[in-house]
């Protein structure tokens, strides 16, 4: 049986005076030990909702749920030593206390034997590089640096799975990247499965080979991120400045979606190659500028769901 | 069990250890609480000048009945009076962060922010009761209700607090209404029920049995007539009042975290 079971699972919130809303209707689900899966869509489209159930916080409606063999919401407490939960909007960490001393409690909390304890905080604290921070209050803390804590904060305990909500939400580059390469050691190293929601297409570039979407509450799809693409029929976009305006430049692979003066927008399959596009229009046209943009998640969703 | 009041005790540890931090406040924060309520008191002590009785009890009989319902709502809100927040914790999402911890969720509300400081106004009140038991005609049988009434009294206490508080599980904002009957309840206590009409000695007998934080086993210890003539045994009832409560509370809290909803996002 995989890690995660989830079955014709569905939660309905009912609103006085209005139609019940179904945040997730009959999705179905499963996650295999090591994996390390994207959990994307739209706002609104039920990802929050779906996490909370497999954490038990939120009782289902309808459907049911496995994770490491037990019911979530019936036997919370005790899978609560077997998960970890990092809300990137909110911090899991006591506002007025130092980071060391938060850190102190989780481990009393979670029982966490002492050795380990130290173990995995001096691990994660050198790989996050939280160490002159540990005597500093949460609340005097960047965004960056909460985010640091919170994910440390997350695995003290050695959780099997963690769950990521919006991880890399309000950061830099430098943070995003450093956060992914962190949460791609420690599924390599630590074996941990991870599943993240995100609206950064980039968090699932670097770190997912398997992306579910939902929308509307249900799974449209759930596949590798190239499949995706493919079947979303997203495109990517080569920017052209030309030194001189030109009529619409003609390469193999791509077409011209937009002329603006010496400014030209080809869009090509994201799955293809950029470089041969590249080359091609660099060796018949004097260009001043290139640039590559990368498809929008969003409206790959939205493409696959009209259909 | 054991093991919820050993996390309530290390968590509420660590808190106090953080208060630490700012010594003068804290002491500011506790005299400036030992002040205030005992203020409460010194107007109750004024207005025996100019009367020589309340409802029919002396100065010395109306503190029992002071320092026994403050006592005991003393320390139910040092243990659970945190929990007043919780429509607060579930808009700032931090009771979903305590549900994912191997806790119990009641420990974890309760002894969030634990601030020892309350312990003030357990030692005002205890002044008070203390004082006014020098004056209670000793027996084995009265020193065996009053420490009764003060542990059932504590617990009817804890009990409504949270029972109160997990009307925020479906109406977030509505932690003033449960203060109406928690204050309230603890301010119409210390003083004799035969104050006020007898709707409410009913109402405090059969709806919110709050009557048996103090009043009737009270009345036993000082020796008194039921004003109002209920049976004696009802002054020995105050304990079963108590455990029949925490049965409901227990009811009513599972329930309001098994249909919680969390917040958007």
């Amino acid at each position: 049986m995989a890690l995660i079971e989830v079955s014709d699972l569905s939660r309905t919130f009912k609103v006085r005076g209005r139609a019940p809303v179904e945040a997730v209707t009959d999705l179905s689900l499963s996650i295999e030990a090591g994996e390390m899966v994207g959990y994307i869509g739209p706002n609104g489209a039920g990802k929050s909702t779906t996490i909370k159930m497999l954490t038990g916080i939120l009782v289902p409606t309808s459907g049911s749920i496995r994770v490491a063999g037990v019911d979530p919401s019936r036997k919370r407490t005790q899978l609560a030593r077997r998960i970890g939960v990092v809300f990137g909007q909110r911090t899991t960490l006591w506002w007025d206390l130092p980071l060391k001393d938060s850190f102190d409690l989780l481990q009393k909390v979670y029982r966490t034997d002492p050795e380990r304890h130290r173990a995995n905080l001096a691990e994660f604290t050198e790989l996050l590089a939280l160490g002159d921070l540990l005597h500093t209050p949460v609340r005097q803390l960047s965004l960056g640096q909460r985010m640091r804590g919170d994910i440390t904060a997350a695995l003290l305990h050695d959780p099997e799975i963690l769950y990521l909500d919006e991880p890399t939400i309000g950061l830099d580059v430098v943070s995003k990247g450093r956060l992914r390469d962190f949460l791609r050691t420690l599924n390599a190293e630590r074996g941990t499965t991870l599943l993240l929601t995100t609206h950064d297409l980039q968090d699932i570039e670097a770190l997912c080979r398997r992306v579910v979407v939902i929308d509307h509450g249900t799974a449209v799809y759930d596949g590798s991120l190239a499949g995706l693409h493919q079947e979303g029929g997203s495109t990517r976009t080569l920017v052209v400045d030309l030194v001189d305006e030109a009529p619409p430049i003609s390469v193999a692979g791509a077409t011209v979606q937009r002329v603006e003066g010496p400014r030209q927008w080809l869009s090509f399959p994201a799955d293809a190659s950029a470089a041969p596009i590249v080359a091609a229009v660099v060796a018949t046209y004097d260009v001043a500028d290139l640039s590559v943009q990368e498809p929008d998640i969003e409206d790959v969703i939205r493409e696959l769901y009209l259909r | 069990m054991v093991e919820a009041l050993t996390r309530y005790v290390q968590i509420s540890a660590l808190w106090v250890r953080a208060s630490r931090a700012y010594p003068v406040s804290w002491w500011m924060l506790v005299i400036g609480g030992f002040l205030i309520t005992g203020v409460e008191f010194v107007g109750i002590w004024i207005l025996f000048q100019n009367i020589d009785n309340l409802g029919g009890f002396s100065l010395h009989e109306v503190a029992f009945l002071y320092g026994g319902s403050g006592v005991a709502f003393a320390i139910a809100d040092l243990l659970v009076g945190r929990i007043e927040r919780l429509g607060q914790m579930i808009r700032l999402g931090k009771l979903d962060q305590m549900l994912v911890r191997p806790v119990p969720l009641l420990v974890q509300v309760c002894a969030d922010e634990f601030a020892l400081r309350r312990l003030s106004r357990v030692a005002q009140a205890g002044l008070v009761l203390g004082w006014a038991c020098t004056y209670v005609d000793w027996t084995p049988s009265r020193v065996l209700l009053t420490v009764l009434m003060l542990v059932a009294a504590t617990v009817i206490f804890t009990a409504v607090f949270v029972a109160l508080a997990c009307i925020q599980f479906w109406t977030i904002d509505s932690a003033e209404v449960a203060n109406a009957f928690t204050y309230g309840g603890n301010t119409v206590t210390s003083y004799p029920l035969t104050v006020f009409p007898s709707e409410v000695l009913k109402a405090m007998t059969f709806v919110l049995p709050l009557a048996f934080v103090n009043w009737y086993p009270s009345l036993y210890v000082l020796g008194r007539e039921d004003p109002l003539g209920y049976p004696a045994w009802t002054q020995w009832l105050s304990p079963v009042v108590a455990a029949a409560l925490v049965a409901v509370t227990m009811l009513v809290w599972r329930t309001g975290v098994r249909q919680y909803r969390s917040t958007g996002s």
